[in-house]
């Protein structure tokens, strides 16, 4: 029986047979930029200056607040520069630049040897050194995920696979490269929180996955195999929860108020290499695809520059137009070339000029189209004619909250109407509304 | 005749009796409407703008009678008005000068540089939100309207990526103002007719890798003034409207065109060197 949520649309997929079949490379740049705000919650505190020689996995920032995660050196070398460079949010951000001297130097490490024999205590702790944060794009920090409240109880660990974006297959390549790591991160998440379940929930449409996954899953303790129906936003952490649970997180409420916790695949690989080899999270596999003349799934220190992986896969075969963070769907354009990857950018997609074009926005014809699409059952056009109006209030009390921005709306309109990108727009401005009245 | 009079004894009975009850009601559910309200409300600007803050001008009018709003919170009534309502409520007040928005920023297409070209929604504050906005300077006018569309007197337009306000449309109602994501345009006092025309306090350097319109914070200006009404501060010059003789002569020095003097239309120079 293949698992589902309501409405969502049906994507074209085409994007990813490009990269599906190519094996995982390696590669590593004389340069990287190790960006101190990976993570939701306040950027880390540089604690390297200018001039400092480093090793592989040493701490170079420490975390700061209760959100807050360490940053560790992705390559060992010297540190050129700490500065502020304009990045994909508002604000600049605080950058570690280490010239790479390819001696390899590793800092020592701390395995805790397997993850069945380890002492649960001691997992969230590493998982929190490692430096570890949502892999799949949101980038919440995965110690305070699992760090449950006293009366809070989990039930069962989903482990996202679905990869529902368009053109990515880094998780894909992941799932068929280290289906064992996956299994072993799902099993530290479990011990650590004394979980009986664990689910791996992959998309249909990547069924040599769900077979490496079931033969990596057989004989593990409560870990099964979930197979889900291709469409977006499977991989969305609450249609996921629906597809598999049938339950649904009440609005305004987490996951674990339902007893689920969400892990993606990354995440749990990277638990796994925490645990196992005490390694910290400074590689991760991304997918480079679109207008590169040679697409590929590359195996990336943290903070290696876009305009060098896109040199060493050859360059563009024509004038781009666009290059985003992230699929086509919920992914983040880069303003430049300079720009450093981190550890949620599971993919550089660039797109050609014609690719990248605007349309012109239209009038809403009231077809409802953004309706049934609309996973979470919110009424797009209605939203859309509030926030134009600028009524947040009215647009509050049609739950734009509840919105996620997969952009299945925006999709679906037939007047190209800028549907999620104005709700990112109300979302902000009421947090913003929300912050500045418990201030005053 | 007997019908006639009949028909008349009747009529002037039940007239005198709906009299009796009009007049009985007229005592007993007399309702005191101040005619002041009409006076204040054909004082007003009667555009409905909602810049003092009431909905609308009947709104705002009952609030001033009630003493609930100031007289001189009707930015388009402007001071003549608030001297009208002042004399109707027979209450002192400070007339405040009208103050008029003012877009902040220099930084047309090619004076200010880009930083990518951004052909997403047409909306500042998601292009702000897009790794610091489409031009290289943070402080600049993004360009994208959100002000126009904020506007109720289309008295704003777009042109080469910068907002220009048409003063002779325009009725202070500050909502341009209220919806700039980045607070480039602010109100200023209508007589300032000399003033910085940016908003950059980074220093030279910066400042000027981001804008070649940019202030700097060089200090021209304040050796030119001789009214020491310039004084420079994170690498901007600030202009003291109170010593401020509007003379321009700032304006005629400043080597990135970055003072504007509306009196003497400075600066002449397109904003290049």
């Amino acid at each position: 029986m293949k698992f589902t949520f309501k409405r969502g649309v049906h994507l074209s997929y085409g994007g990813k047979s490009a990269t599906s079949v190519l094996p995982v490379r390696e590669y590593v740049t004389d340069y990287v930029k190790i960006p101190m705000s990976m993570h939701i919650g306040a950027p880390s505190e540089p604690c390297v200056k200018k001039g400092d020689l480093v090793k592989i996995g040493q701490v170079i920032a420490t975390p700061v607040g209760p959100l807050g995660l360490p940053v560790h050196a992705s390559v060992s070398g010297e540190v050129t520069a700490v500065e502020k460079i304009p990045y994909l949010m508002k604000d600049p951000v605080t950058v570690v630049s280490i010239k790479n001297d390819f001696k390899e130097e590793w800092v020592d490490l701390n395995p805790l040897g397997s993850v069945e024999s380890v002492d649960p205590s001691m997992i969230i702790p590493a998982i929190r050194d490692a430096g570890i944060c949502g892999m799949g794009g949101a980038s919440f920090p995965t110690h305070v995920k699992l760090s449950l409240k006293p009366n809070q109880k989990c039930d069962v660990i989903i482990v996202n696979g679905a990869e529902c974006e368009t053109h990515l297959t880094a998780d894909h390549r992941l799932m068929l490269e280290y289906p064992r790591r996956i299994v072993d991160g799902l099993r530290a998440a479990m011990r650590a929180l004394n979980v009986e379940n664990g689910v791996i929930a992959i998309e249909d449409n990547k069924p040599d996955a769900i077979e490496a996954m079931k033969r990596a899953a057989s004989g593990r303790d409560g870990v099964s195999v979930c197979e889900l129906r291709t469409k977006y936003p499977q991989g969305g952490e609450k249609q996921l929860i629906e597809a598999v649970t049938k339950k649904q997180v009440p609005s305004g409420g987490l996951p674990i108020d339902i007893g689920v916790i969400v892990l993606n695949v990354g995440t749990c690989a990277a638990i796994a290499d925490a645990i196992i080899d005490g390694m910290p999270l400074i590689k991760r596999i991304t997918t480079i695809t679109g207008c590169v003349r040679h697409p590929a799934n590359l195996m990336l220190p943290v903070g290696t520059i876009v305009e060098d992986i896109i040199g060493f896969l050859g360059g563009f075969p024509e004038e781009p137009g666009k290059i985003t963070f992230g699929g086509a769907m919920t992914g983040l354009c880069i303003p430049n070339m300079q720009i450093p990857m981190m550890k949620s950018t599971n993919g550089i997609v660039v797109f050609n000029e014609r690719e990248a074009m605007s349309m012109e926005e239209g009038p809403c014809i009231r077809c409802a189209k953004c309706v049934h699409a609309c996973p979470i059952g919110l009424n797009p056009y209605r939203i859309k004619v509030e926030a134009d109006a600028d009524r947040l209030d009215a647009a509050k009390k049609l739950n734009v909250m509840d919105c996620m921005l997969c952009g299945c709306c925006s999709y679906v309109c037939p007047s190209r109407r800028w549907l999620s990108a104005s709700f990112k727009i109300v979302k902000e401005k009421l947090i913003r509304q929300a912050k500045g009245g418990q201030k005053a | 005749m007997m019908n006639i009079l009949f028909a008349a004894v009747v009529l002037s009975a039940l007239g005198l009796a709906f009299g009796l009850i009009l007049t009985f009601a007229e005592k007993k559910f007399r309702v005191d409407v101040d005619e002041r309200i009409a006076e204040v409300r054909a004082c007003l600007g009667g555009a409905n703008c909602g810049a003092c803050g009431y909905a609308g001008c009947d709104n705002f009018a009952e609030a001033v009678v009630k003493g609930e709003a100031k007289p001189n919170s009707c930015p388009p009534a402007g001071e003549k008005g608030a001297k009208e309502i002042a004399a109707i409520m027979g209450v002192e007040t400070s007339v405040e000068e009208m103050k008029v928005p003012r877009v902040l920023c220099s930084g047309r297409a090619g004076v200010a540089f880009s930083r990518y070209r951004y052909d997403g929604y047409r909306n500042c504050a998601v292009a702000d939100g897009l790794a610091g906005g489409p031009k290289m300077c943070r402080f600049s006018c993004i360009g994208l309207g959100d002000c126009m569309d904020h506007c109720v007197m289309g008295a704003i337009s777009i042109v080469d990526g910068l907002a220009v306000i048409d003063y002779d449309k325009c009725i202070s109602c500050g909502e341009c103002a209220k919806h700039c994501p980045r607070g480039a345009i602010q109100m200023m006092p209508v007589s300032q007719t000399v003033y910085v025309n940016c908003r950059n306090t980074d220093n030279a350097r910066e400042a000027k890798s981001v804008c070649m319109s940019a202030c700097i914070g060089c200090g021209r200006c304040k050796r030119e003034c001789k009214y020491d009404a310039i004084y420079i501060e994170n690498f901007f010059a600030h202009i003291d409207p109170e010593k401020c003789t509007r003379c321009g002569a700032c304006a005629s020095v400043c080597p990135c065109t970055a003072i504007k003097d509306l009196i003497n239309g400075l600066p002449h120079r397109p904003n290049f060197y």
